[in-house]
């Protein structure tokens, strides 16, 4: 049995080093990774501020990565998150999860991230290009629907 | 105990963090926030919309009914948007 591998963190992080991280176990048939960017919502935005609460968000990252172990059977999980300023173009968040085949893969990699979308304690703050006052996004209700669906299973 | 605001309830309370000494008939999440709502204009603010304000208990998610006697640490968000 693995150890998941959870990050938090400001800086940023190479996503080709961490897929490569877990690929060559003789177990692993199937590697499906995700990778959430910054957009500039054409033009509009000059940055992310993300906010997160020390402590708490590893903490949630790892039970939420806990509990997709449990419910597929995976031979490898990383989950990086980071926090503080992101500009568009740059990775904000990681999920690469590998497993003997690719339907546990691509499932275990969803479901964390509708997870991670509705649980792990992260704000964004939008930086606009017009000068206006920066303005947190609003949750989404999609979102919690995406999380509510895997409960169903 | 200590209560830890955070984003948008943090800039309404106007504080990221402070110990509080909340009445002893103040058990549940729940009557915190209505507690803490009548400690001023900015927390007022904060908790006006209390039904969708999420909290945490020593770092772990807590329901408006959770009991907060053990509490150490009592956060309080809007709903997350990371990811």
């Amino acid at each position: 049995m693995f150890a998941p591998t959870v990050r938090v963190q400001e800086e940023p992080f190479d996503a080709g080093v961490e897929i490569a991280r877990l690929e060559g176990g003789g177990e692993v048939g199937a590697l499906v990774s995700f990778i959430g960017l910054c957009r500039d919502e054409d033009g509009a935005l000059t940055a992310l501020e993300l906010e997160h609460y020390p402590g708490m968000a590893e903490e949630e990252i790892a039970r939420i990565a806990a509990q997709a172990c449990e419910r597929w059977p995976l031979e490898g999980l990383t989950i990086i998150h980071r926090h503080g300023v992101i500009k568009p173009g740059e990775k904000i968040v990681l999920v690469v999860a590998a497993a003997r085949h690719r339907s546990e893969a691509f499932a275990a990699a969803e479901f964390l991230m509708d997870y991670l979308k509705t649980s792990a304690p992260f704000r964004k703050k939008e930086r606009r290009a017009d000068g206006a006052e920066d303005s947190w996004v609003d949750a989404k209700a999609g979102d919690d629907e995406a999380a509510a669906r895997w409960a169903k299973r | 105990m200590k209560a830890l605001y955070f984003a948008s309830v943090r800039e309404r309370v106007g504080l990221a963090e402070e110990d509080i000494a909340p009445p002893g008939d103040i058990a549940t999440v729940g009557d915190l926030m209505r507690w803490l709502a009548t400690r001023g204009e900015g927390y007022a603010a904060a908790f006006a919309n209390a039904r969708t304000i999420r909290a945490a208990i020593d770092k772990t998610h807590a329901g408006h009914e959770a009991p907060i006697a053990q509490a150490r640490e009592i956060a309080f968000f809007p709903p997350m948007t990371g990811g």
